[in-house]
């Protein structure tokens, strides 16, 4: 390894953390305005505490995140097992389906999500975000679980089978055990998915169900603010906490 | 009872996709050749005029800006990523799994905190123009923000990770003998490249790009946060045309045009991939 390449990963890397490096730093300054430094405060964080629609949009957000992402485990393990246990008509279609749902932008699920639950008259809200988040969340739960479920031995399954378990048994004893970490990775990526969404979100929810990112989108535009610094910070700290732990399960072998 | 469990696993996937992604996708295909009526809703008569008239020069300006300004994205994007893949895969191994989880925490971070970010940075009084004031560069802060480079440099922040961990596992399961064969048979370093390495990493490119390129297209809170309103991108007109204009059928057919993109990627990788596993059964042969 030449240093010439070293220094050049170097330079990415600076270039992907340093922006939010100095965004958690200043997040910490007590000077109001400019990015001078004055000195160490907890003041913006407190701010934050104290304001009563933020607390809320952050309970709302962290309630969709932890929902969505549950029941994205849910139908996404359960089908993934479905694709990889069963030959059946139209598993192609099934599988196509969720690489365009995984690929398509978001603005156009945004828009295809919010013409359907307006063509349906439900109210955009609480239910509305859920759902569209569940089903963004879906794809990648899927996939991790796939690729986890197809890395390991086949003859486990047939094993279990020839010492007479049946479906059921065989799912709850061999299947869910072995494909565990996947299920918690893919439940931490989607939390993360679910904190992480503006587009959908903008789009599919009213104005009595308030998110932190949409929240943070409105104080954003009307300037810099320390308070934003603060929360910006501290959905850092989550997402990396999250991302990291998610990490760690799919690196276990 | 295991063709119950098998049949309810499948039915419940399919029933999702089917109601969240497939219906509303259908409705809005449905809803790009009606009309709009004067209460602001869709009314049914059928015609291609909401395609005719994203033909109309103001709208050919958006997607045209659009479209330059997500290709530029995925250029710098591919340009940055590509030789950061290729390093990383010539990393020592013990560290490499440190390093893609450092790549893999900026693609899971909240894109707007991220963007926000980049437009402290960016301001006025931000950190890059302290720096080039204090190297003597300039003497006055230079305006950086609300520009289509903010927008751009935005747009690569956000969707380098997207370009580099594709490219990284196509790049790493390069095998390398080829290329030593290559430099064995005289071929120099830039032939060696263009004739190996990058063909045979090609699919990496082109899932790469379909990341970064669809997404460059919506993501209207860059624009929004970066650029202020003069820099229209598609995303911007989708959410106006959706939320504010609300003329439904018309923001349809422009969804859709997206859509037709997506799909036209979509088909090129397959291609790509296809015409690999053709080479790869040949050599077997």
């Amino acid at each position: 390894m030449t240093k010439l390449k070293s220094t050049y990963l170097a330079l990415i890397f600076g270039f992907l953390y340093l922006p939010m490096a100095v965004l958690v730093l200043f997040s910490f300054n007590s000077s109001k305005y400019g990015i001078r430094w004055e000195s160490y405060t907890l003041e913006w964080y407190r701010s934050l505490a104290t304001d009563e629609t933020l607390v809320w949009a952050a309970f709302n957000t962290l309630l969709v995140a932890t929902l969505a992402a549950s029941l994205a485990c849910v139908v996404g393990t359960l089908g993934a097992i479905g694709i990889f246990r069963y030959r059946f008509k139209g598993r192609a279609v099934l599988q196509g389906l969720l690489s365009v749902t995984l690929m398509s932008p978001d603005i156009v699920m945004a828009v295809s999500l919010l013409v359907l639950f307006i063509a349906l008259h439900v109210k955009l809200g609480f239910l509305t975000l859920l759902l569209s988040h569940t089903t963004f969340c879906l794809p990648f739960v899927t996939m991790t679980v796939l690729s986890r479920l197809e890395g390991f031995d086949p003859h486990l399954i047939e094993a279990a089978e020839d010492l007479g378990a049946d479906e059921w048994q065989a799912m709850r004893q061999v299947i869910l055990p072995l494909a565990m970490p996947a299920i918690l990775a893919g439940w931490l990526l989607s939390f993360t998915i679910s904190l992480d969404d503006v587009v959908v979100s903008f789009f599919v929810t009213g104005p009595e169900f308030e998110v932190l990112p949409l929240k943070i989108y409105s104080m954003v535009r009307l300037g810099v603010k320390p308070e934003v610094n603060a929360l910006a910070s501290l959905m850092f700290a989550v997402s990396l906490l999250v991302v990291s732990s998610a990490q760690c399960l799919l690196q276990r072998k | 009872m295991a063709n119950f469990f098998k049949t309810s696993v499948i039915l419940l996937l399919s029933f999702w996709l089917a109601v969240f992604v497939l219906v509303p996708n259908l409705l809005v295909l449905t809803a790009s050749f009606l009309g709009r009526d004067e209460s602001g809703f869709i009314n049914w008569s059928f015609g291609f005029d909401n395609y005719l008239r994203l033909f109309d020069p103001v709208y050919l300006r958006v997607f045209g800006h659009s479209l330059g300004l997500a290709l530029m994205t995925t250029l710098t994007c591919l340009g940055l990523a590509y030789p950061f893949a290729y390093f990383l895969a010539q990393f020592r191994p013990s560290l490499r799994p440190v390093l893609l989880t450092l790549v893999v925490v900026p693609f899971w971070t909240n894109s707007l905190v991220r963007t926000y970010a980049i437009r402290s940075l960016l301001a006025a009084k931000g950190l890059v123009n302290n720096a080039l004031i204090a190297s003597g560069l300039i003497d006055e802060p230079v305006r950086l923000l609300y520009t289509r480079s903010a927008v751009l440099i935005g747009m690569v922040y956000i969707l380098l990770p997207f370009m580099i961990l594709p490219l990284y596992s196509a790049i790493e399961k390069l095998d390398r003998r080829l290329v030593e064969a290559a430099a064995d048979l005289g071929a120099g370093r830039l032939r060696r490249f263009w004739h190996v390495t990058l063909p045979l990493t090609l699919p990496g490119v082109i899932a790469g790009s379909v990341l970064v390129f669809m997404p460059a297209l919506g993501l209207f809170f860059i624009a929004d946060v970066l650029g202020g309103s003069r820099n229209l991108l598609v995303g911007n007109f989708l959410k106006d045309q959706f939320l504010d204009a609300r003329d439904w059928p018309f923001g349809a057919a422009a969804s859709m045009v997206l859509i037709g993109l997506l799909f036209l990627f979509l088909s090129a990788y397959a291609y790509s991939l296809k015409r690999f596993a053709a080479q790869d059964d040949r050599q077997a042969q």
